[in-house]
């Protein structure tokens, strides 16, 4: 589905991307790891074309990204932080979206009945409490139907209950045959839900396979402990 | 062009509710309204307003957009990961900025005008070149913003430099000018300065201004030697043309910094 090749991003004097070179298989959630500031958000931006690389190349479906925009209509993404316009509601996002993507098929309203907004949909966004504004976020990522979703820390700030509709709308759509990329500070959360793993370090990947792989090259039985091991070979390395 | 002006729209209808543009046209509306009332509504109400838009206009424009587009930067993000282009995302965020405050501005100096139409005895000419000259300040001075935010990752940093922008073209500026003149006292100046003059929009449009009305004394050092250089109709073609030179420009350099730009 995405295939990136040699990706090298600096902002200023820091390299955040090294040659970096990564296939996302399609129909599977691909769990982006690594420490803080290793790059996970750059590589997620710069599959949207919100980064520019410096060199190198993202193709999704054999077609290079930048050459134009309609690409990002098959793609839904949920950004780590949820600040919207503050005077605007949350339905005149939505209006807003649906009218610039004329969307051909119905919109997905799933999560919109499922995360119990009540009267909040129609406050202004700045009246909103972050998880309520996460919850907008995930809608609007799947509103679509995009066939790749890039969810950014997309259960940060979200209480169980909503952390778990979100969860199993995932599971749900990867089903469908959706591919998912998805950062997560929360191993455990990742252990659920990725087929696949990319570890990413230093802007360059550590790792890039299935799960279970990873596991029993770490002869570890959780991710948690599985990408420990590896940061231990790394420094021994 | 479609998709600039969808979202030029759901931006003018989160930027018309801010306490801040409200406050912005209700302060115009009040002057001008008290200048026409106690002023007698002839030329001197129309100058003492064009001293307060020359400067004003540009600080809230400046201002107001650089914080609005800080504000926004994830919205902003929201729009770039749509499938639509960046140019579009660009055209549709400058209209929804600058149609609002422009539009503020000439409503809330219009009405009093229309109202007190009988008072009036100023030049409904002069007054439309008032109004004129208030948009064209508000688009360079969005545009402005714009090239600053683009450009500047720390909005702290960003607001200072716009802030700076600011008070370097409407007060520092004239002063480096004069400094300048005094100093070159003994050499035939009036060539440069009218270049000088050229590279600072308030200053043109002050002199833009200030030419409808038969007060030379008050054009300043540069609107004298322009006056003198140029006579009044060629001077005003002068003008406008720079003021329209001054509105693309910017907005050229801004749209191109935000092409570049990584979000």
């Amino acid at each position: 589905m995405i295939e990136a090749r040699q990706v090298t991003k600096t902002f200023g004097k820091l390299t955040v991307l090294d040659q970096l070179s990564l296939t996302i298989r399609p129909g599977r959630v691909t769990g982006l790891v690594g420490p803080n500031a290793a790059g996970k958000t750059t590589l997620a931006k710069i599959v949207l074309g919100l980064v520019k690389p410096d060199s190198g190349s993202v193709e999704i479906d054999g077609v290079p990204i930048g050459a134009d925009d309609s690409y990002r209509s098959r793609i839904g993404y949920m950004p780590q932080l949820a600040r919207f316009p503050e005077n605007l509601s949350a339905r005149e996002l939505f209006e807003m979206l649906t009218d610039l993507r004329r969307p051909t098929r119905d919109v997905d309203d799933e999560l919109l009945h499922h995360f119990e907004f009540g009267g909040a949909l129609d406050k202004p966004v700045r009246a909103l409490s972050g998880g309520t504004r996460q919850k907008v976020n995930a809608v609007i990522a799947f509103m679509f139907r995009p066939d790749l979703l890039i969810l950014d820390e997309p259960t940060a700030g979200l209480d169980p209950v909503a952390s778990g509709v979100l969860k199993d709308k995932v599971m749900a759509e990867r089903a469908a045959g959706k591919t998912f990329l998805l950062t997560s500070h929360i191993m455990s959360e990742l252990d659920e839900l990725a087929d696949d793993v990319a570890f990413i370090n230093d802007g360059k990947v550590a790792f890039a396979g299935a799960l279970g792989e990873l596991k029993t090259i770490t002869r570890q039985s959780n991710l948690e402990r599985a990408i420990a091991e590896m940061m231990k070979r790394g420094a021994a390395a | 062009m479609k998709t600039t002006a969808k979202v030029a729209g759901y931006e003018i209808r989160d930027v018309i509710r801010s306490r801040w543009l409200i406050g912005y046209a209700l302060f115009f509306l009040l002057i001008t309204d008290a200048l026409f009332r106690f002023g007698g509504g002839g030329e001197k109400a129309l100058l003492s307003l064009v001293n307060v838009v020359l400067f004003l206009i540009p600080l809230v424009a400046i201002v107001f957009s650089t914080v609005y587009l800080y504000a926004a930067r994830e919205f902003i993000e929201l729009l770039l990961a749509q499938p639509i282009r960046r140019s579009q995302v660009f055209s549709g965020l400058y209209l929804g900025l600058a149609l609002p405050l422009a539009l503020s501005f000439v409503a809330a100096i219009a009405v009093p005008f229309m109202v007190h139409r009988g008072a009036a005895t100023a030049q409904p000419g002069t007054f439309a070149a008032l109004l004129l000259i208030g948009v064209a300040l508000t688009l360079i001075f969005v545009a402005l913003a714009f090239l600053i935010v683009a450009r500047t990752e720390d909005r702290m940093k960003g607001l200072g430099i716009a802030v700076a922008v600011w008070l370097f073209l409407a007060v520092l500026y004239d002063g480096l000018v004069l400094l300048l003149v005094s100093i070159m006292a003994d050499h035939p100046v009036e060539r440069p300065l009218l270049a000088l003059m050229l590279v600072n929009p308030m200053d043109l449009a002050r002199v833009a201004l200030l030419m409808q009305f038969d007060v030379a004394a008050l054009l300043g050092y540069t609107g004298a030697i322009l006056q003198k250089f140029f006579g009044r109709s060629v001077g005003i073609g002068a003008t406008s043309l720079a003021i329209l030179v001054w509105v693309v420009a910017p907005l050229l350099a801004g749209m191109r910094a935000f092409r570049r730009k990584d979000f």
